[in-house]
């Protein structure tokens, strides 16, 4: 296939876990229950994204 | 709704941003590889397994599917994951590991031209007309909701919502075709997945974990009628009752809030219903067809499988939380209702009053009082509300206000809403909204492509223009995705304007749907089926349903669209219990009419003709995959997980 999904993907969410932590960074006080969780989710989005990335370019070497 | 009115941030905007753009990115990304008409439409058949395995499973899941199922949650508990557990599993392992060779490898274009290779052009037509239908009304049912959804909740302008969002779709769509939709149906997925989560997360928190729920649950089923979940006040059920699977089916339909009985549940649904839709509906099969390989097209569905397995856990569990917390004191957690507006409520308050000294009777007081306050109420609350009136001529207006507006009906479709609300500050709020409007995406893209195709491949080449170029029927391609998605747009309009509509439109999906089933067992697992039996078979059972509903009528409705408009034979608990036994008798019906065609007609097709096409006459394949890694094997593999999960929630 000419284009590997993994890259957009991976691209978005990297892009979204980073406006997402930051907003969470730089506003520490939007919490819901107690929890910076745009902060939190934000870097789960973010390694989300950042693994598809790392496996797309790995199979793109092979 | 003014009270249901969200503000995005700047932040909000820049996730819904981003994602659009990655969706119209990917579309023209492809754009080079649509050379010819089966890049088009069919993805030139080269897309791994994953892939379209999360393509199949987002397809399906359009936006009604996240707020329904959050809906039926609160409504029924944790019965709703046998729509799931029931009714998809077991269809979506038979589809990958005994169809799909037939489908995949009679190279048949699409589900209408395997009937027509299998039987004959009048089941192909009946079924590419009929579909082609359907999915233009069911994209145009989402789109309705999504666009009055957005209008609630933002603000925003009804037909500008509509407009827009169909414009995107139909930009990714028209530059990218089918493997344009498959690949942001896969980015999709993983939008809606990770956009509902932390919802998920916080409010299973915020209950206070599964057991505090269970416990509620329990509070909430043993008095349904105090959280308006019934309409008669001596309703109760075991305290399991919604937090159990299959305790309350057995106990028969009046143990369970779905007023189902464990027949229809497992044939009706299980049966009939799931294979029907998975095993032969093209919206999905498309998906796995568009595989690279046999191995990656049977794979697809068992792709789709895991996390279908799990889904409940993100669209059903919210439903539960919801219920869970109204029921918990100081959490300050209110069950989504429309709220009276004050002028109502005055006019409200005057026909409780003169209900009260007229003595008027319930039912008719109830209705009188709903239609001063401009929404549906609970009779069970109103009764209640009368007799205090009653008791106390002097109860002040302030307290009669609380009583009205506490008998207003539950909206359940807002369930998810409330929670989003709840639990997200900006930020997170953008990024489940763009998972809400990615799974309406998903579902409509669907849609799309699967109505271009049949009409393309089997309408237009077949009937209308045969032996035209290939440019001829790309250009074709491209003409009829717009036309699909305005005819969408007219479908939404429809459904909008006329509160029935969807009713109808439904029952019209039913019609179709039930018998089906019958048509595609009988062809490919039995040799001796002939062109006429099916054809006629097929239409017997679609009449037959349509019959079912005309002399059936489910507790509480009255003769009309919800059926019993011939004469009421029998009277089903619950409009579900009707639906699952409409199906059951349609299918029933279509099976035996076509046996019996079937053996009095002569076969018109020879054996060499139907090699490929029918499971006695093909030849076994060569397997070259180790035994683990075989179909069989994985779909046993997961039918052994999903047994597991129905008996942890025994």
């Amino acid at each position: 296939m000419g284009l590997d999904i993994r890259f957009p993907i991976g691209m978005m969410f990297t892009l979204i876990g980073l406006l997402l932590s930051g907003a969470g960074f730089f506003s520490p006080d939007k919490l819901s229950l107690g929890i910076n969780i745009n902060l939190i989710w934000g870097s789960i989005l973010f390694l989300f994204g950042a693994l598809m990335w790392v496996s797309a370019v790995k199979a793109k070497g092979k | 709704m003014p009270s249901q009115s969200i503000h995005l941030g700047v932040i909000d905007y820049s996730i819904l941003v981003l994602y659009v753009a990655f969706v119209i990115g990917i579309g023209f990304a492809l754009k080079r590889q649509m050379k010819t008409s089966a890049d088009f439409f069919l993805s030139g058949r080269n897309i791994p397994a994953w892939v379209t395995g999360l393509a199949f499973l987002s397809a399906n899941l359009g936006a009604l599917e996240l707020v329904g199922m959050a809906a039926s949650g609160a409504k029924y508990g944790i019965a709703t994951c046998h729509f799931y557990w029931v009714g998809a599993i077991p269809a979506m392992i038979f589809l990958a590991v005994f169809m799909m060779p037939f489908y995949y490898g009679s190279k048949a274009r699409s589900v209408p031209e395997y009937l027509k290779l299998r039987f004959d052009e009048r089941t192909r037509a009946f079924n590419s007309v009929s579909f082609a239908v359907m999915t233009i009304f069911a994209s145009g049912i989402s789109l309705n909701a999504l666009a009055k959804l957005l209008h609630n909740l933002l603000g925003w302008e009804y037909n500008i919502s509509l407009w827009i969002c169909s414009f995107i779709v139909l930009l990714y769509v028209l530059k990218g075709g089918l493997t344009s939709a498959i690949y942001t149906e896969v980015l999709q997925f993983f939008m809606i997945v990770l956009g509902f989560a932390p919802v998920v997360w916080l409010g299973l928190r915020d209950a206070g974990g599964w057991v505090a729920i269970k416990q509620k649950l329990a509070g909430v089923a043993t008095n349904p009628s105090a959280y308006n979940l019934a309409d008669s006040a001596s309703t109760t059920f075991h305290s399991d009752a919604w937090t159990s699977a299959w305790k309350p089916l057995i106990g028969g339909p009046s143990a369970n809030p779905m007023g189902i009985d464990l027949f229809a549940m497992i044939f009706g649904l299980g049966f009939v219903l799931s294979f029907g839709y998975w095993c032969t509906n093209f919206l999905v099969v498309q998906r796995a067809m568009a595989a690279k390989d046999m191995k990656a097209a049977r794979n697809t569905p068992l792709v789709a499988a895991v996390p279908k397995m799990f889904f409940p856990l993100l669209v059903i569990l919210p439903g539960m939380i919801a219920l869970a917390l109204s029921a918990t004191e100081g959490k300050g957690y209110q069950f989504p209702k429309a709220v009276i507006a004050e002028a109502k409520m005055s006019t409200a308050i005057a026909s409780v009053r003169q209900s009260v000294a007229s003595s008027a009777d319930v039912v008719s007081a109830s209705k009188t009082i709903a239609s001063a306050a401009g929404t549906s109420l609970n009779t069970v609350k109103v009764e209640e509300l009368l007799k205090a009136a009653k008791a106390d001529p002097g109860t002040p207006d302030a307290q009669l206000a609380i009583g009205i507006q506490d008998a207003v009906v539950n909206d359940y479709d807002g369930v998810i809403l409330s929670l989003v609300k709840r639990y997200c500050p900006t930020g997170l709020l953008g990024l489940a909204l763009t998972a809400l409007l990615a799974s309406f995406m998903s579902g409509m893209a669907g849609n799309v492509t699967a109505f271009n195709t049949v009409w393309t491949y089997d309408l237009y080449q077949a009937y209308i223009a045969p032996d035209k170029s290939d440019e001829h029927y790309s250009w074709m391609g491209r003409v009829v995705t717009v036309a699909g998605i305005l005819l969408s747009i007219g479908a939404a309009y429809f459904a909008s304007m006329w509160t029935n509509a969807m009713d109808i439109i439904q029952l019209v999906f039913a019609f179709v749907n039930a018998p089906l089933f019958a048509t595609f067992l009988l062809g490919m697992f039995w040799s001796r089926t002939t062109g006429t039996g099916a054809f006629v078979g097929l239409i017997c059972g679609t009449l037959a349903s349509a019959l079912f509903h005309a002399c059936t009528l489910s507790v509480g409705n009255v003769p009309g669209v919800k059926g019993g408009y011939i004469h009421n034979f029998w009277t089903l608990p619950s409009d579900m219990a009707q639906n699952f036994w409409l199906a059951s008798f349609a299918f029933t019906i279509c099976f035996a009419v076509t046996v019996l065609l079937s053996l009095s007609t002569r076969r018109t097709k020879s054996d060499e003709e139907l090699k490929g096409l029918v499971y006695s006459l093909t030849p076994k394949q060569t397997v070259d995959q180790v035994w683990y890694a075989r179909p069989g094997t994985i779909g046993i593999v997961l039918l052994i997980v999903c047994v597991i999960l129905n008996y942890i929630f025994w």
